[in-house]
C-alpha cells in the first residue's frame, strides 16, 4: 500500500474481520483460546483499530501463540515477560494500542512479579489472562491456578496446594484500576469484558476462565450445564467502584462471578507521570548535555 | 589571611605523588579527596582519583575494614591510572589507617597525618588502642605526624565537624595548590547549599592551609601545565550516564545494583531535562524486557547493570538477539561469581558477555578502557545496535566506575542522536527479515508502519517472521545472525600498537587496565626492554590486525583482572590450565601461544605489579 492509499484508508476507518486474521490457529478444537481470539478480532473490527497501530504482546504457552493469529503487529517473547515488554512499548509509544495475552503459568507463576508490578504501574494496556488452570504446551503440569487435587504429570496423585486466585491477588495490589472476569463459553460476556477493558484508560486485567479440552476436558462442565453457577455481576447490581465488595466477590469461585469487579478510571498512569511533555530535539539534548558538562568542566583559565 | 609561610621549609619538586584521605564513613573524606583532585586538575596537574569504599553503608566507627575516602594520584602530565603505593595519608582515626596498612597500600616511609584527638580520649580503651597503633606505625618506619584536627576545627567554627575541609586546606598547602582555586572549588561543590555553609567551609579550608603553613616543615610541588582546552572531570559512571544522554537514547531501564547504580542515580537526575526516562523496574529481567519493548517500538533503549543482574538478563538478551532488536546493555563489572565483591573491580564477565545466553547468540561486546571511553562507548554502542539490529554489550568495571580522570570536553554532534523511528508504509513484497546474503543484515519494521505487520518471535522463524521448524530455515537464520558480526568486523580498524612494532614481548589488555599496562610497558622500554602493548576496545568481533601485530614479537601475553590458573601450582599443566578470558579468545582466534597473567584482588592492577610480571617473563626465556 502506498502512503497515499494509507491516508485514504484513514478516512475509511472501516475494517473487516479478515483485516485482523493472521495464520490459521493451531490450538486444539474446543480450546478456549479460540473464543478469546474471536473476541479480540471482533473488538479490533468494531473499534476500527488500525492494524499497524495495534500490538499484541505475549509470553510463552498456548495462550501466547495468539499474536501469530492476528494480522496486526505482534511480539511473541519469552516465558513470563510479556508485561515488561508491553510496558516498554507503551512507554516508547503512546500512539499504539497495546494488548497482552498471557496464561496462568506465564502470568501467575514465572511472571508473577511482573504481574504485581504491572498493576502498580497502571500503564495503559489491556491484559487478558487465559486461565485454563493447567500447563498446556508443555503437556499437562499443574499450574498455580490448578485446583487442589488436580492430577497432572507433575502431580500424579493430585495437586497439593490450594490454587492461587488471580482476582484476589490483583485486587490486593495498590493502584489496581480495572479487574474483570469472563468465561470462554459465554462469548457475549467475554466480548463485553474485552471491550470494557479496551476502553479503560489504564491497566485493564481480564481473567478469562477457559477450557482445555486436551488436559482438563470436564473441568467446567458442571458450570456450563448449570447457569445458576454463574454470577452475572451486571445483573446483580454490583457497584464496580466498591473495591471492598469487589474483593469479597473475588474471593468466591462458585458461582463464578463474571463481569467487571472493579474499575477506577482516575488512577494515574505511570507513562503519564513519566513521559516528558518536551519535544525531544537535538537542540534540547545539546542544551541539556552542555548544561551538565558545564558542571564538570575545568576551563583553561580560572573561571570562564 | 596571610599566605606567607611561617615555618622554614624546603619545597621538594616531585614528578608524582599518591595521596589518600581516609575516615569513617560519613566524615567527608571522599569530598575532601575529590575536591583535591579537582583543584589539582584545574591547575593542570595530572590526576586520577579512586574512591575507597567500605562494603557497608555505616560500618562501625573506627573499624579496620571501614575506611572510606579517596586515593588521588597527582602527577606531571596525563595520569592514566591509580598508580602504585601511597606516599601520604590523611587519616581521621588510626583504625581505618591500619586497614590500609594491612592491605599493603602504603609505601615504605609513607607520611601519615593523623588526627590525634584519640590519644586523650575519655574511653581508656580507645586511648590505649591509639597509643599502641601509633607506636607500631612509627616502629614500622612511617613518618607519623599527629595533628589536632578536631581541636583546630573547633577553634574555627565552634564545632568538631568540617575536618575534611581543614584537611583539604592542609593538602593545598602541602602540594602548593592555589588557595583561590580551592575556594572556588568549595563554592562549586556546595553550590546548592546556603552561602553560610560555603563560608564556613572556606574558613575551615583557610584554617587548614594556615595550620600546615605554620606547622609542617615540608612542602611539595608537582609540575602543572594548564590545559589548553576545557576538560571534564567525572567518574566512569557519570561518564556513562552522560554518554546515554548524548547517545540519542531516551529510555534507560535498570534495577539497583552495585557498582552500576550511581550511573542511574545521576541519569535519573538529568535525563528528564532532555525528555528521557529512567525506569527502575521490579527486577533485572523486567528492566531488560522493558528496554527490549521500547527498542522494538522504535526507541533504542539501554539497560545498565552489574554481574548478577547481567546473569539474570541472559534469556531476554537471547530474545533480542533472536528477534534482531537493537539493545544496549552496560555491565559495570564487579567481583564474582554470585554476590562476590560488589564494590570491587574485576574483569570476570568477558566470557559471559560474549557467550552468554543459550544457543548461538552473537552479540557485540565492547569494553571501555578510560573514563573518556565510558562516554563515547555508549554513543558508539547505540549506533552499532541500530545499524546492525544487534545487542551491544558495553563492559566497564568498578575501577572505572569510581575513578576520576580529566578528559577533553566533548563537542556534541547531532549525528549522535537516533533518527526518528521510520513510520512510512512498507512497500509491497518486503519481508521483515530480508536477510542480505553477504552481510546478514535485515531491515526492521517498526509498529506504526503500514504493511509491515508481523509478529516478532523468539522462536525460530523465516523471513516472514513465521514460526519455522524447517531445518534449512533454522540454519539459514543462525547463519545470517552470525554474519552480522563479520560485517561489523570489516568496518573496524586494527588496534594501535603502543611501542615499537617488533620486540621481545607484546602485552595485550582490555578494559580498565589500559593505563597501568601502558605505563608499565613504557617504563620498561625506558630501561631498554623491547616491550609493546595493545589494548582492545572490541572483544566481539575482535578487530583485524591482531595476529599480524603479534608476529613482530617473540612472545605475547595478556594481563587481565580475572582468574587464570597459576602454572606453578602442582596440578596445573598445559592440559588443564585455565587461561584468562582474553588469552583464551586470542589463542582460539590466532593459534598463537598467548600466555597470561592475572590478578583478582578486587583492586585495580598496579603498574608496579605489571612491571614485575613482565620482568619475570622476560627473564624466563624458555616459556612461551
Amino acid at each position: 500500500m502506498t502512503d497515499t492509499a494509507c491516508l485514504l484508508r484513514l478516512y475509511e476507518e472501516k475494517y473487516e474481520l479478515e483485516d485482523y486474521q493472521g495464520g490459521v490457529p493451531r490450538w486444539c478444537s474446543g480450546c478456549g483460546d479460540n473464543a478469546i481470539l474471536a473476541a479480540v478480532q471482533r473488538l479490533c473490527r468494531d473499534e476500527a483499530l488500525r492494524p499497524e497501530k495495534t500490538v499484541f504482546v505475549s509470553g510463552i504457552g498456548c495462550s501466547s501463540r495468539l499474536p501469530h493469529y492476528m494480522s496486526t503487529y505482534g511480539f511473541h517473547g519469552i516465558h513470563g515477560r510479556a508485561l515488561p515488554v508491553a510496558e516498554g512499548i507503551r512507554m516508547a509509544r503512546p500512539d499504539l494500542h497495546v494488548f497482552v495475552n498471557t496464561g496462568d503459568g506465564d502470568c501467575c507463576s514465572i511472571g508473577a512479579a511482573h504481574w504485581i508490578h504491572a498493576l502498580r504501574y497502571n500503564m495503559h494496556m489491556s491484559v487478558f489472562l487465559h486461565d485454563n488452570q493447567i500447563y498446556g504446551l508443555t503437556k499437562k503440569q499443574a499450574s498455580p491456578t490448578s485446583p487442589q487435587g488436580t492430577r497432572s504429570n507433575t502431580t500424579p496423585r493430585g495437586a497439593w496446594l490450594q490454587p492461587l486466585n488471580p482476582l484476589s491477588v490483583t485486587l490486593g495490589v495498590q493502584n489496581v484500576s480495572f479487574v474483570a472476569q469472563a468465561v470462554d463459553w459465554m462469548p457475549d460476556v467475554l466480548y463485553d469484558m474485552v471491550r470494557a477493558a479496551f476502553h479503560h484508560p489504564g491497566f485493564s486485567f481480564v481473567r478469562i476462565i477457559q477450557r482445555c479440552p486436551e488436559w482438563l476436558p470436564d473441568q467446567w462442565e458442571p458450570f456450563i450445564k448449570d447457569p445458576k453457577r454463574i454470577l452475572r455481576l451486571d445483573q446483580n447490581g454490583h457497584d464496580a467502584s466498591n473495591i471492598d465488595r469487589a474483593r469479597e466477590i473475588a474471593s468466591r469461585s462458585d458461582p463464578i462471578p463474571v463481569g467487571i469487579l472493579y474499575r477506577n478510571a482516575d488512577v494515574p498512569r505511570y507513562e503519564d507521570l513519566r513521559r516528558s511533555p518536551k519535544l525531544r530535539t537535538p537542540q534540547l539534548v545539546r542544551a541539556g548535555l552542555e548544561a551538565e558538562l558545564d558542571k564538570f568542566t575545568v576551563w583553561p583559565e580560572h573561571a570562564r | 589571611m596571610n599566605d606567607t609561610p611561617l615555618a622554614v621549609k624546603t619545597v621538594t619538586d616531585l614528578k608524582e605523588h599518591v595521596v589518600e584521605v581516609i575516615s569513617d564513613s560519613g566524615e567527608g573524606a571522599q569530598r575532601c579527596g575529590q575536591s583535591l583532585g579537582s583543584i589539582a586538575a584545574r591547575m593542570g596537574i595530572g590526576t586520577w582519583t579512586v574512591e575507597i569504599i567500605p562494603a557497608e553503608i555505616r560500618p562501625p566507627a573506627r573499624s579496620v575494614a571501614g575506611a572510606s575516602g579517596n586515593r588521588v594520584r597527582l602527577g606531571a602530565g596525563r595520569i592514566t591510572n591509580g598508580g602504585d603505593l601511597t606516599h601520604l595519608v590523611v587519616a581521621f582515626n588510626e583504625q581505618v589507617l591500619l586497614g590500609r596498612v594491612r592491605d599493603g597500600e602504603l609505601a615504605p616511609g609513607c607520611t601519615i597525618l593523623l588526627e590525634d584527638l584519640w590519644r586523650s580520649h575519655a574511653d581508656p580503651a580507645i586511648a590505649r588502642a591509639y597509643a599502641e597503633s601509633h607506636g607500631k606505625l612509627v616502629q614500622a618506619g612511617y613518618r607519623v605526624i599527629e595533628i589536632p584536627m578536631a581541636r583546630e576545627c573547633a577553634a574555627i567554627v565552634k564545632a568538631e565537624r568540617g575536618k575534611n575541609m581543614f584537611a583539604l586546606g592542609m593538602l593545598c598547602s602541602i602540594y602548593s595548590l592555589e588557595l583561590a582555586l580551592a575556594r572556588e572549588q568549595i563554592a562549586l561543590a556546595f553550590g546548592k547549599k546556603a552561602q553560610s555553609i560555603i563560608d564556613t567551609n572556606v574558613k575551615l579550608l583557610d584554617g587548614g592551609y594556615r595550620w600546615a603553613q605554620a606547622n609542617l616543615d615540608f612542602k611539595y610541588r608537582i609540575p602543572a601545565e594548564r590545559p589548553s582546552e576545557p576538560q571534564i572531570v567525572v567518574n566512569g559512571n557519570t561518564a556513562l550516564a552522560l554518554g546515554v544522554l548524548a547517545s540519542g537514547m531516551e529510555i534507560c531501564a535498570m534495577y539497583p545494583i552495585t557498582p552500576a547504580t550511581s550511573a542511574s542515580h545521576y541519569l535519573s537526575d538529568v535525563f528528564e531535562k532532555v525528555g528521557g526516562i529512567v525506569h527502575q523496574a521490579e527486577d533485572e529481567i523486567a528492566a531488560c524486557a522493558f528496554a527490549i519493548g521500547a527498542s522494538y517500538a522504535g526507541k533504542c533503549a539501554v539497560t545498565i547493570t552489574s554481574g548478577p543482574g547481567y546473569s539474570l538478563k541472559q534469556e531476554a538478551i537471547g530474545l533480542a538477539v533472536m528477534s534482531e532488536i537493537p539493545l544496549v546493555v552496560i555491565n559495570v563489572q564487579r567481583g564474582g561469581p554470585s554476590t562476590g565483591q560488589p564494590t570491587k573491580a574485576e574483569q570476570g564477565d568477558l566470557m559471559s558477555a560474549i557467550f552468554g545466553s543459550h544457543g548461538d547468540a552473537p552479540k557485540v561486546v565492547m569494553a571501555a578502557s578510560t573514563i573518556e571511553d565510558c562516554f563515547y562507548s555508549v554513543i558508539t554502542a547505540r549506533r552499532i545496535a541500530e545499524t546492525f539490529n544487534m545487542v551491544v554489550v558495553v563492559l566497564t568495571d568498578a575501577n572505572l566506575a569510581t575513578s576520576q580522570q580529566p578528559f577533553p570536553r566533548p563537542q556534541f554532534d547531532p549525528a549522535w542522536m537516533a533518527p526518528p523511528a521510520d513510520q512510512s508504509a512498507v512497500p509491497e513484497g518486503l519481508e521483515p527479515y530480508d536477510w542480505d546474503a553477504a552481510t546478514g543484515l535485515a531491515r526492521r519494521f517498526i509498529p506504526g508502519q503500514p504493511n509491515g505487520m508481523h509478529t516478532v518471535t523468539g522462536l525460530a522463524h523465516d523471513r516472514a517472521s513465521q514460526v519455522a521448524y524447517d531445518p534449512q530455515i533454522n540454519e539459514e537464520s543462525i547463519h545470517f545472525r552470525s554474519l552480522k558480526l563479520a560485517a561489523l568486523q570489516r568496518t573496524l580498524l586494527a588496534p594501535p600498537l603502543v611501542g615499537p612494532p617488533e620486540g621481545e614481548l607484546l602485552v595485550i589488555g582490555w578494559g580498565s587496565t589500559k593505563g597501568a599496562i601502558e605505563e608499565a610497558a613504557a617504563s620498561l622500554r625506558g630501561e631498554g626492554r623491547k616491550v609493546s602493548s595493545m589494548h582492545l576496545r572490541f572483544l566481539q568481533p575482535l578487530p583485524p590486525g591482531i595476529k599480524q601485530a603479534m608476529q613482530g614479537f617473540k612472545r605475547v601475553m595478556t594481563i587481565e583482572g580475572n582468574w587464570s590458573d597459576r602454572p606453578e601450582d602442582q596440578l596445573i599443566d598445559e592440559s588443564n590450565r585455565r587461561y584468562s578470558a582474553l588469552a583464551m579468545l586470542l589463542r582460539a582466534r590466532t593459534l598463537v601461544d598467548v600466555d597470561c597473567w592475572s590478578e583478582v584482588r578486587g583492586q585495580p592492577i598496579k603498574p608496579a605489579a605489571i612491571r614485575e610480571v613482565i620482568r619475570r617473563k622476560l627473564a624466563c626465556p624458555t616459556q612461551p
